[in-house]
C-alpha cells in the first residue's frame, strides 16, 4: 500500500450508478438490479480499502471546495466514520440482495425511483460517514432527508403523504430550526467548523450555560437521532416499503444521526469540555426518558413494524446518552452500539418484510404458530432480538456494557436506567418468536404438522447472513474494538 | 480580459446603455416578431458581454468614472461604476438574455405576432432603464432612468394574456408614479441643499451643507419613494397583482431584477451618498427598515403558504425575500451587507428560474392552479425537477445559492447579537418548506380520486390529458440558470467575494477621483 485512497471515491458508486437504473429501468430489472449490487460491492472494496490505510495510521482526505468564505466541503476518514462507512456500504449490498426478493414478491410500483432514491441516500451516508468538518455533515444530513422522503411516500397514499409531511415536517424544522444555528454559532464562535480532537470551542469562553445550550441545540437539532419529542417521524417513516425500514430507518438515516451527536461531542464540543462543564446533566434525563418511555409504547403496539420502530428509538438514545456521558470508554461503546444494533434491527426487519410478503401478517397478535411455518425467519428472529436486548452470546453485549460502564463513572443511576431498559426489550421482543413457536397455529388442527411456508431465496439468505453476523460479533469483535482504539480523544 | 487599459474600458460604459437604447427603435422599425426578438436577444447578448468586462475590469482596477459626452461633472453627466453597480449590471442583462431566450416560444402562445414586436421593444426599453440606473453616477439620472424603466415595465405587464393585466398595469403606474414622485422630491431637496446632483459631490456635500433640514426632508422622501419601488413591505401591494398578471416572462425577468435595483440605489444614497453615519448612525434608518424586513419576510411567507396560485405563491414569497436582503442592508456592517448584496444575486438567479418553470407548466397546462396540478410530475418530469432544484433553492438548502446567503445573513445577524431575528429567519425558512412542499406533493402524487385508473396506467384523468413535457428552448435557459444557481452555491465564494467587496466600498463611501475615461 503505497497510494492513500482519497474518501471521495465512496460517493463514485452509488452516484455512477444513478444513470445506468435509470438507463435500464423497468425493462430490464435484472441489470438494473446487478448495477447495483456491483456498485454495493465496489462501495464495500473502497470502505475496505480506507481501513486498511486508516489502521496503518494513515489520514485519508479528499480536496476541499470553498463553499463558503473559510468553510470548505472536504472528506477525510477518521476512525468511527470508518465504521460507519463499512456498516452501511455492507449493509447496502445485503438489503439489495433482499429487496430484490421483497419488491418483486409484492408487486411494488415505481421500483427504478425506489432504487435511485436509495443510491442518493446511501451516497449522503458516505458524505456523513466521511465529513471532514460540520459543513459537510450538514450537507450530506439534509440530502439525506430528501432523498429518503420519495422512499417514505412510496406507495402514494394518503396515509404515506400524511407520514411524508411528518417525515419532512419534523427533519427539516429541526434541522433548518435548531442544527444549522448551532453550526453557525459554533462558526462565530470558534471560527472553524473542522472536525479537532478535543474540540473546538474550549477556549471560545462561551460559558458553561452557553455550552448547555449548544449542545441542546444539537441533541434536538438532529432529529434523525430521535430524541423524545422529536422521535414521532420515525414510527411515522415506517409506512415506506420494509427495506427502507430495514436499511435506512434502522440502520442508515437514524444512524447518522446519532453519528453525528457522536463526532459532535468527541470533536467539535470535545468530551472533556462536555463533561467538565456539565452541560449534559440537563439532557441525559431527557435521553433516559426517552429509553424508558419508547420502550413502553413499543408494548402497546401490536403492528410489528411499529413495534420495532419505537424499539429503535429506544435504542437510539442509548447512544445519545453514551454521547452525553462524555467519557471514551461510554463514547467507544455508543459508536460499537451503532454496528450492534444495526445488524440486529436489520434482521429484526427483513424478518418482518419476509413475514409481510409471505404469510401477509402485520399485526403481532396474529403471528401464532407462525413460527413452525417459517422456522428460519423465525429463528433468526430470535437471535436478533437477544442481540438488541443486549444477553450473550450476542455482540450486543459488549456495546452495552461499555456504554454502561461509562455510566457508572458518572452516576450509577444511568447505568440502571440501561438495565431496566434490558428488562423492558426482553419483555416486548421476546413474547414475539415465543408466540410463533409455541402457540398453536390456528391454520391447522391440533396435533397436525404445520406446513413449510419459509420466504424466498433472496430473502431467506440476506436475514441469515445479518442475524450470523449479529452472533460473530459476539465472539469476535477485536477488529472493531481496535479501530475504535485508534479515535484522537484529545 | 484583464489587462483592459484604460482607453479601451473607457468606451463600455457608453455601449452598455446605448446599445439596447438604440435596439428599442429598431425592433419598432422592422415590425416583425422574429427579428424583433433577434433584435433584442443580441442586444441583451451585448450588454451581458460589456457587463461582463466591466466586472472584470472593476475587480483589478479603481472604480470607473466616465463622463457621457465628454462633457465632464459637473456639467455633464457621469456614470460611476465599482463592483456593486457591475455586478447589478451583470445580473440584470445575464438575467434578461437567459429570459428573452425563454421568452420566445412563451410569448408566442400568448401575444399576437403583430404586437410581438412592441412586447420586445418593451423589454429592451426596461433593460435600457434598470442598467441606466445602475450605472450613473448622477442623482437626477437615476430618476431620468428610473421612469424609463418604470414605463416600459407597466407596458410589459400590460401586455398579459387576460385583461386584468391592465388592472395591475394601472395599480402598478399609481403606485409606482407615487414612489417616483417621492424620489424626485428627494433628488430635489438635496439639489437645493447642496447644489449638485453628481453622485461623488453630493456625497462630500451632504455632511458639511449649511441646510440640514432639507437634507432630512430629502432623506424621508427618498426612503419612502425607495421603499415602494423595491417593494418592501408594508409598501409591496402592487407586486403580486403585477408579477401575477404580466406574462410570465416577463414576470421571471422583473422578479430577478426591478426591484433588487431599486434595493441597488437604496444602498447607493444611503450608503454611499448619505453615509452610513447619518443614515444608521443619526437617523437610525434600521429602525425603519429592519422591523419592515422582519415582518416582511414573516408575514408574505405566511401569505404565500396560503396561495393557490402558483404565480401569486411566488410573488408573495419575493416580498419575504427582499425581506431577507433588506434585513441584511439594514444591519450597516460588512457582513451585514455582503449577505444583502449576494442575496440580491442568488434570489435574483432562483426565482427568475422558478418563474420559468411556472412558465412551462402555464404554457403546458394553460394554468398554474396548484390543487389541480396533480401528478404533473409523470407529464413534465424536466419542468418538476427545475421547480424542485429551484425551490430547494428558495427554502436555502445546502449546495444551493439559498443556502449561501442564509448561511451569511444568520452569521451577519449573530455578530450583532440579533437572536430574536436569527430565529425568525429560521422561521419563515420552513414556512418555504411548506409552501414549496405543498406544490411538490402534489406534483408527485395522485389525489385520491384518480388513483384507480392510473394505477391500471389506462385512463388519463380530465383537465390534464395530453400535457406533455415544454419545448426546449424554454427548459434550456431554465436549465441555464439551475445549474448557475448550483454553481455559486457550491462555489459560494465566488459570489461572496465578489458582494464582500462591493459591501467594503460601500462602507468607505465614494472615493473621490479625478475623472478618467475621456478619450
Amino acid at each position: 500500500m503505497n497510494e492513500i485512497v482519497n474518501p471521495i471515491i465512496t460517493l463514485l458508486p452509488p452516484l455512477l450508478v444513478l444513470p445506468l437504473i435509470f438507463y435500464y429501468g423497468e425493462a430490464n430489472r435484472n441489470f438494473r438490479e446487478g448495477v447495483i449490487i456491483a456498485a454495493g460491492v465496489f462501495l464495500f472494496i473502497a470502505n475496505v480499502m480506507i481501513y486498511r490505510d486508516v489502521m496503518a495510521g494513515a489520514m485519508p482526505v479528499s480536496g476541499e471546495i470553498h463553499l463558503l468564505a473559510g468553510y470548505s466541503l472536504k472528506l477525510s476518514a477518521e476512525p468511527m466514520g470508518v465504521m460507519f462507512g463499512l456498516l452501511a456500504s455492507f449493509l447496502w449490498v445485503v438489503t439489495t440482495v433482499y429487496s430484490i426478493g421483497y419488491m418483486r414478491d409484492h408487486d411494488e410500483p415505481f421500483q427504478t425511483r425506489f432504487y435511485a432514491c436509495f443510491a442518493i441516500a446511501l451516497a449522503a451516508v458516505m458524505g456523513a460517514a466521511y465529513a471532514d468538518n460540520l459543513l459537510t455533515l450538514f450537507v450530506a444530513y439534509e440530502v439525506l432527508t430528501l432523498s429518503t422522503y420519495p422512499l417514505v411516500t412510496h406507495s402514494g397514499t394518503d396515509k404515506a403523504k400524511r407520514a411524508g409531511r411528518v417525515y419532512l415536517g419534523i427533519l427539516m424544522c429541526s434541522s433548518i430550526g435548531l442544527l444549522l444555528p448551532a453550526i453557525i454559532w459554533v462558526a462565530s464562535l470558534a471560527g472553524t467548523l473542522d472536525f479537532v480532537p478535543g474540540g473546538v470551542i474550549a477556549d471560545s469562553g462561551i460559558g458553561r450555560t452557553g455550552i448547555a445550550v449548544l449542545l441542546a441545540l444539537f441533541a434536538f437539532g438532529i432529529g434523525k437521532a430521535a430524541l423524545m419529542p422529536l422521535h414521532r417521524w420515525l414510527p411515522a417513516a415506517m409506512v415506506a416499503p420494509t427495506p427502507v425500514s430495514a436499511l435506512l430507518h434502522a440502520v442508515a438515516v437514524v444512524k447518522t444521526g446519532v453519528f453525528a451527536m457522536l463526532k459532535i461531542v468527541t470533536y467539535t464540543i470535545g468530551i472533556d469540555t462536555v463533561s467538565a462543564s456539565g452541560a449534559a446533566q440537563w439532557l441525559l434525563p431527557v435521553a433516559a426518558f426517552t429509553i424508558i418511555a419508547s420502550s413502553c409504547v413499543a408494548f402497546t403496539k401490536d403492528n410489528l413494524k411499529a413495534r420495532l420502530a419505537y424499539s429503535t428509538v429506544s435504542q437510539l438514545s442509548y447512544i445519545v446518552m453514551a454521547a452525553l456521558l462524555a467519557t471514551t470508554m461510554s463514547v467507544t461503546g455508543g459508536a460499537m452500539h451503532i454496528i450492534m444494533h444495526a445488524f440486529g434491527k436489520i434482521t429484526l426487519f427483513f424478518c418482518a418484510g419476509a413475514i409481510l410478503v409471505t404469510a401477509h401478517k402485520e399485526n403481532i397478535s396474529e403471528m401464532d404458530g407462525l413460527g413452525r411455518r417459517m422456522p428460519i425467519t423465525f429463528a433468526a428472529f430470535a437471535i436478533a432480538a437477544i442481540g438488541i436486548i443486549g444477553l450473550p452470546p450476542l455482540g450486543g453485549v459488549w456495546s452495552k456494557l461499555m456504554i454502561a460502564g461509562g455510566a457508572m463513572d458518572i452516576n450509577v443511576f444511568w447505568a440502571l436506567v440501561l438495565m431496566v431498559s434490558t428488562l423492558l426489550n426482553i419483555a416486548y421482543l421476546l413474547p414475539i418468536p415465543i408466540r410463533a413457536f409455541f402457540s398453536p397455529d390456528p391454520g391447522v388442527a391440533p396435533g397436525q404438522p404445520s406446513p413449510r411456508q419459509e420466504t424466498s431465496a433472496p430473502m431467506r439468505w440476506s436475514l441469515m447472513l445479518t442475524a450470523a453476523i449479529s452472533l460473530v460479533l459476539f465472539f469476535y469483535p477485536a477488529p472493531l474494538v481496535e479501530l475504535l482504539a485508534l479515535v484522537q480523544w484529545r | 480580459m484583464s489587462e483592459l487599459s484604460v482607453s479601451t474600458a473607457g468606451q463600455i460604459p457608453a455601449l452598455q446603455i446605448i446599445v439596447p437604447m438604440l435596439a428599442a427603435p429598431l425592433c419598432v422599425l422592422v415590425r416583425n416578431a422574429r427579428a424583433s426578438w433577434l433584435i433584442a436577444l443580441a442586444a441583451s447578448g451585448v450588454s451581458t458581454v460589456t457587463a461582463w468586462l466591466l466586472v472584470l475590469h472593476v475587480g483589478e482596477h479603481e472604480p470607473i468614472r466616465y463622463a457621457l459626452g465628454g462633457w465632464l461633472p459637473p456639467t455633464g453627466i457621469e456614470y460611476y461604476i465599482d463592483t456593486l453597480n457591475a455586478t447589478m449590471l451583470l445580473l440584470v442583462s445575464g438575467i434578461s438574455t437567459v429570459a428573452l431566450v425563454y421568452a420566445r416560444e412563451s410569448i408566442a402562445s400568448s401575444i399576437s405576432s403583430d404586437r410581438q414586436y412592441l412586447f420586445y421593444t418593451s423589454w429592451l426599453l426596461c433593460i435600457t432603464g434598470l442598467m441606466g440606473i445602475a450605472i450613473t453616477g448622477d442623482a437626477f439620472n437615476v430618476f431620468v432612468f428610473l421612469e424609463i424603466s418604470s414605463i416600459a415595465t407597466y407596458s410589459l405587464i400590460a401586455f398579459g394574456k387576460d385583461r386584468q393585466a391592465l388592472i395591475a398595469s394601472f395599480r402598478y403606474v399609481v403606485m409606482g408614479s407615487v414612489g417616483a414622485s417621492f424620489i424626485l422630491l428627494g433628488i430635489g431637496f438635496l439639489y437645493a441643499a447642496t447644489g449638485t446632483l453628481n453622485m461623488v459631490d453630493l456625497a462630500a456635500r451632504i455632511p458639511v451643507t449649511e441646510s440640514p433640514r432639507a437634507v432630512l426632508v430629502a432623506f424621508s422622501f427618498l426612503t419612502i419613494g425607495l421603499m415602494i419601488k423595491a417593494a418592501i413591505f408594508p409598501l409591496h401591494a402592487w407586486l403580486a397583482d403585477a408579477y401575477h398578471r404580466a406574462p410570465i416572462a416577463a414576470t421571471a425577468f422583473l422578479a430577478g431584477t426591478a426591484t433588487k435595483v431599486s434595493l441597488y440605489v437604496l444602498m447607493r444614497f444611503f450608503y454611499s451618498m448619505f453615509g452610513v453615519d447619518y443614515s444608521f448612525g443619526s437617523l437610525f434608518l434600521n429602525w425603519v427598515l429592519l422591523p419592515a424586513a422582519v415582518g416582511g419576510f414573516v408575514i408574505m411567507s405566511l401569505v404565500a403558504v396560503f396561495q393557490t396560485d402558483l404565480r401569486r405563491m411566488l410573488a408573495f414569497s419575493s416580498v419575504a425575500q427582499i425581506g431577507y436582503i433588506v434585513a441584511g442592508i439594514a444591519l450597516a456592517t460588512q457582513a451585514g451587507l455582503t449577505a444583502g448584496i449576494v442575496h440580491i444575486v442568488n434570489h435574483g438567479v432562483i426565482k427568475a428560474a422558478l418563474f420559468m418553470a411556472v412558465g412551462c407548466i402555464l404554457l403546458r397546462a394553460g394554468h398554474v392552479h396548484r390543487p389541480s396540478l396533480d401528478s404533473l410530475y409523470r407529464r413534465m418530469p424536466f419542468t418538476c425537477t427545475a421547480f424542485l432544484l429551484a425551490g430547494f433553492g428558495l427554502v436555502g438548502i445546502p449546495l444551493t445559492a439559498g443556502f449561501v446567503s442564509k448561511f451569511q445573513l444568520i452569521q451577519a445577524l449573530l455578530e450583532r447579537g440579533l437572536w430574536p431575528i436569527v430565529v425568525l429567519v429560521l422561521a419563515s425558512s420552513l414556512l418555504a418548506v411548506v409552501y414549496v412542499g405543498r406544490v411538490i406533493e402534489i406534483m408527485l402524487f395522485r389525489e385520491g380520486r384518480s388513483s384507480e385508473g392510473a394505477a391500471s396506467g389506462g385512463v388519463e384523468h380530465g383537465h390534464s390529458t395530453g400535457i406533455h413535457e415544454a419545448p426546449l428552448t424554454m427548459l434550456v435557459p431554465m436549465y441555464a440558470l439551475l445549474a448557475l444557481m448550483f454553481w455559486i452555491g457550491i462555489n459560494g465564494e465566488v459570489t461572496l467575494d465578489l458582494a464582500g467587496e462591493a459591501a467594503r466600498q460601500l462602507l468607505e463611501g465614494m472615493r473621490v477621483l479625478t475623472p478618467g475615461g475621456v478619450s
